[in-house]
């Protein structure tokens, strides 16, 4: 029989009373908010805070909503609210991907996306989602709201930046030209290359994906990888790849995104980028699997994630009166 | 603390430690137990409840954390005599062996119908894949929650 220690239990009733219990209870206190990481940790006594400080209350961080050229995600969001969004999944196919492949329906119910974020297991797949995306946290404490980076947000295993008196309040990612309507002929072109010859020659247009790779339905991946392709005239105007499980700096793989920038999205371009991405992971071996099938599966998985994010930006950028239906 | 929740349509008050599982609550504290105590560790869903109208596993919430709220457990499924026609599919058939994963299999088929009357066989997979049954009788599981589907419409179970 699984218990947790004696806690003792507050429920906030707002953001600020929820940073006030934080600051009155210091360091040992925990924010509660689904549950489905720490109670577990706190059942195997890996964690034992004194006070859980229960936030399920605030519907106001209970969000997802576009807001000018972002993608806004409360903190208490969950999961089951993102992979429902209609929205979401149409700017960030990636992030309906990573979703449909975490837990179970029932656990995706009332887990959190801050939850998860704030966990910082680190082979939790949103943290590769939203590195590829390069979204941004928001971080709020006595001293009001911070933002970091997506990609600066872990600071290691099981740890992140968010300080003992603060919480996560929200996701932002960026929604760029051309993730759902086509904007052809604007912003900058790519560089150091024609642009001809690529599969996605003459196409404007955003695409995302992740896959992963598990032992079993719902299980955490023994390694996943995400893409997002930011393509314009057929040249990849940018890139963002995120990998977890894999033993990636920041779930990312800044050498294979710095290497596709001004190329067409070509096979060989791809794989190329693979190799790039496996070379800067360093897995290590334990019950999922031995660390050089991981380091395969990192190249692997992030070319053809980075196949399947191109296929896509070039679906999004056909418009529908150039290309009748046959 | 003191915790008060609606349970199939009755309140309960208790006194509780807030380390209090939920599922513990429901079976020690109100003699509830239908929903079963399975793996303690989120993955099994033998302790599936609805918490407001949705499912979720009850060993991985604190009782406190249910305070205010309605919960549906397996014994709020039937009205009165009548069975839900989930219920009546799992009798039909032959949905459950032993029995310890069904009163969970049963809430999210409800909450499954509720949302999407007309599943396909993979929605129903996918809708139960966080929960085992350690007879491995799914085929008939998936067979029961279609067979709900079919006869829903006729008893007009909106809800429990």
């Amino acid at each position: 029989m699984q218990v947790p220690a004696h806690v003792d239990y507050e429920r906030a009733a707002s953001v600020e009373h929820a940073v006030a219990l934080l600051v009155r209870y210091g360091p040992e206190a925990r924010i509660l908010a689904g549950g489905h990481s720490l109670i577990p940790m706190m059942k195997l006594r890996l964690a034992q805070p004194d006070i859980l400080i229960d936030i399920n209350r605030l519907t106001e961080l209970r969000y997802l909503r576009i807001t000018g050229a972002e993608l806004c995600i409360g903190a208490l969001a969950r999961h089951a609210d993102l992979l429902e969004s209609v929205e979401a999944g149409q700017h960030f196919a990636i992030l309906h991907d990573a979703e449909r492949v975490i837990a179970d329906p029932v656990v995706r119910n009332w887990g959190t996306i801050g939850g998860s974020l704030c966990q910082a297991d680190p082979s939790e797949d949103l943290s590769a989602a939203f590195a590829a995306l390069k979204g941004t946290m928001v971080v709020r404490g006595p001293d009001g709201t911070r933002t970091v980076s997506a990609r600066e947000f872990h600071t290691g295993a099981y740890q992140t930046v968010v300080g003992p008196a603060e919480l996560l309040t929200e996701i932002r990612v960026p929604i760029r030209r051309g993730s759902s309507a086509r904007r052809p002929g604007t912003g900058r072109r790519g560089t150091g290359s024609s642009g001809t010859g690529g599969p996605g020659t003459g196409s404007s247009g955003t695409g995302s994906a992740y896959l992963k790779v598990a032992r079993r339905a719902g299980d955490w991946p023994v390694g996943a990888a995400g893409a997002v392709i930011w393509l314009e005239d057929g040249i990849i105007a940018d890139a963002g790849i995120g990998l977890t499980a894999l033993g990636a700096p920041h779930f990312t793989a800044v050498a294979a995104e710095d290497y596709l920038l001004g190329k067409p999205p070509s096979e060989e371009h791809l794989t190329t980028a693979g190799a790039l991405a496996a070379g800067q992971c360093r897995p290590v071996t334990d019950q999922r699997g031995p660390a050089d099938y991981k380091l395969h599966l990192a190249g692997e998985l992030t070319t053809r994630v980075l196949r399947l994010a191109v296929a896509r930006a070039g679906q999004a950028a056909r418009p529908p009166t150039a290309r009748p239906a046959a | 603390m003191k915790v008060t929740v609606t349970v199939n349509g009755t309140e309960h008050a208790r006194d509780v430690e807030p380390r209090l599982l939920l599922i513990h609550f429901l079976r020690d504290e109100l003699g509830l137990t239908g929903s079963h105590w399975g793996c303690d560790t989120s993955n099994c869903g033998a302790c599936v409840v609805w918490l407001d109208d949705t499912p979720i596993k009850s060993c991985t919430v604190l009782a406190v954390m249910a305070d205010g709220r309605r919960l549906t457990t397996v014994e709020g499924l039937a009205r009165g005599t009548e069975l839900d026609p989930v219920q009546q599919g799992f009798a039909a058939c032959h949905g459950l062996q032993c029995g310890f994963c069904t009163p969970g299999m049963m809430l999210t088929a409800r909450w499954l119908l509720n949302r999407n009357p007309d599943p396909s066989e993979a929605e129903v997979r996918e809708a139960i894949s966080g929960q085992i049954c350690r007879c491995t009788g799914y085929e008939n599981i998936v067979r029961s929650v279609l067979w709900a589907a079919k006869h829903t419409g006729e008893a007009d179970h909106a809800n429990p």
